[in-house]
């Protein structure tokens, strides 16, 4: 029976791929989104109007605060009844791009404030404008510190794609339920689903594990 | 959105609120204890001198890292029937978290552990303290003191993806949201009632996190 129901797999194994794929742009689409808007909220969140700053600050906590399960459900269900009209797969891009941006927002603002304030005086000093001080002085030095848990936290993206199998859009996660219900081999199929996951997350684990290394290394050559 | 917010019905589900409300807290609750046992020996392993402990505990760790928890619950979930193992939902849902915390919680005692200077191990015991001395004097305080917030952040992810027990029909705050969408099609009500309780916990955990640092022995010590 097992060697029947693993090469049922083997043969669903196409189905497998599409689901990745959706996992790759449900992830790769939000992982971009949210690294654009993530920066910006962060300079903005280390920035010196403090209206500004407490805003993104509650708004960080409230989706740090829930899970993510309960946002995507927040927006596929209640946006429509606004008279937004979502699909799964943007209702899935939206949520995660917004946790995303959240959790990179404070990576963010953590590197800049880590940056000596010296830094920024001296820019000042030399007459640069504050735009030119992010850009030459403050940003450079702060990639150090924020490259790494950058990373990090794409791994988590891929991760909590999974969850948006929940709505229905078809991923890796969403494969291997309806698989299941098919192939009554959990451990099989949901074994295929972890490697899959594996094969995308390890090496970016790797990756953010290498850029500490060097960073740091850097850090106290200097 | 709101204008149609209708406060009785949430007034109407409250004991089921409430009542979630304790099952998420025990879930985690057991899960979290779970989980730091499960850490503290894989941890162990990793570190200990035995190659093959070493690799064993490498492995579970950096699997459990690399693969979303949905994965891993429905892994439990569909694959324990199948190898003749049948559980109630919530013990496969304890297992889950506990196994996949377990691997986060490995990883921040190890961290802990290796911050701490050899030399000053040997300090103490240069000093004529006793193990126990050591323990309670140099290590633990600055281990704490190291790993505490690192811990109580694990733990805020960990009430945060017990929410994820919903989606193999656990009673807890998510499934209450779930319910009150399906029986009366109010999903604004119940989604955002269920993450102001969420809050609740996270705020909780949050102004732990910050009054630890007052304490004494949370302090890092360099």
């Amino acid at each position: 029976m097992w060697g029947f129901y693993f090469n049922e797999l083997i043969r669903s194994l196409p189905f497998f791929l599409k689901g990745l794929w959706m996992t790759v742009a449900v992830s790769g689409l939000s992982l971009i989104a949210g690294t654009i808007i993530g920066f910006v909220w962060g300079i903005m969140r280390s920035s010196r109007n403090k209206i500004l700053r407490s805003i993104i600050g509650a708004w960080v906590d409230l989706i740090r605060g829930t899970p993510f399960l309960v946002q995507v459900f927040i927006i596929f269900f209640i946006l429509p009844s606004a008279g937004i009209e979502l699909e799964a797969f943007p209702a899935a891009v939206i949520a995660l791009t917004n946790m995303g941006a959240c959790f990179i927002c404070e990576i963010v603002a953590g590197g800049i404030m880590a940056v000596p304030s010296g830094q920024r005086e001296a820019a000042t000093a030399s007459g640069l404008a504050s735009f030119q001080q992010l850009r030459y002085i403050v940003l450079p030095q702060a990639l150090r510190t924020i490259l790494p848990p950058l990373v990090g936290q794409y791994v988590l993206i891929v991760k909590d794609s999974s969850v948006v199998s929940a709505i229905g859009v078809v991923d890796v996660t969403r494969v291997g339920w309806l698989t299941v219900q098919r192939i009554p081999e959990g451990l099989m199929v949901f074994g295929l689903v972890g490697l899959l996951y594996f094969a995308i997350c390890y090496p970016l684990i790797n990756l953010s594990n290498l850029l500490e290394r060097r960073m740091t290394v850097v850090a106290t050559k200097l | 959105m709101l204008e149609g917010f209708n406060f009785r019905v949430i007034l109407e589900y409250m004991p089921l609120y409430l009542q979630c409300f304790s099952a998420t807290l025990w879930l985690s609750a057991l899960s979290l204890l779970g989980a730091i046992v499960v850490g503290t020996i894989a941890c162990a392993m990793r570190l200990s001198a035995s190659r093959l402990s070493a690799r064993i505990a490498g492995v579970y760790i950096e699997s459990i890292r690399s693969t979303p928890l949905l994965a891993q619950l429905y892994f439990f979930y569909f694959g324990l029937p199948s190898l003749g193992i049948m559980l109630p939902e919530w013990v496969t849902g304890i297992i889950a978290l506990t196994l996949n915390s377990g691997a986060y919680y490995a990883e921040i005692i190890r961290a802990g552990i290796q911050a701490i200077a050899y030399g000053q191990i040997e300090a103490g015991i240069a000093s004529g303290l006793n193990y126990f001395q050591r323990m309670r004097f140099i290590i633990l305080p600055q281990a704490l003191g190291m790993t505490i917030r690192p811990m109580l952040g694990q733990a805020i992810v960990l009430v945060k993806d017990s929410s994820l027990l919903s989606l193999i029909s656990i009673m807890e705050l998510t499934r209450a949201g779930q319910l009150l969408t399906s029986d009366r099609f109010m999903p604004a009500e119940g989604f955002l009632t269920t993450a102001a309780f969420y809050l609740v916990i996270y705020y909780m955990l949050k102004g732990f996190s910050g009054g630890s640092e007052k304490r004494l022995i949370f302090r890092e010590a360099h």
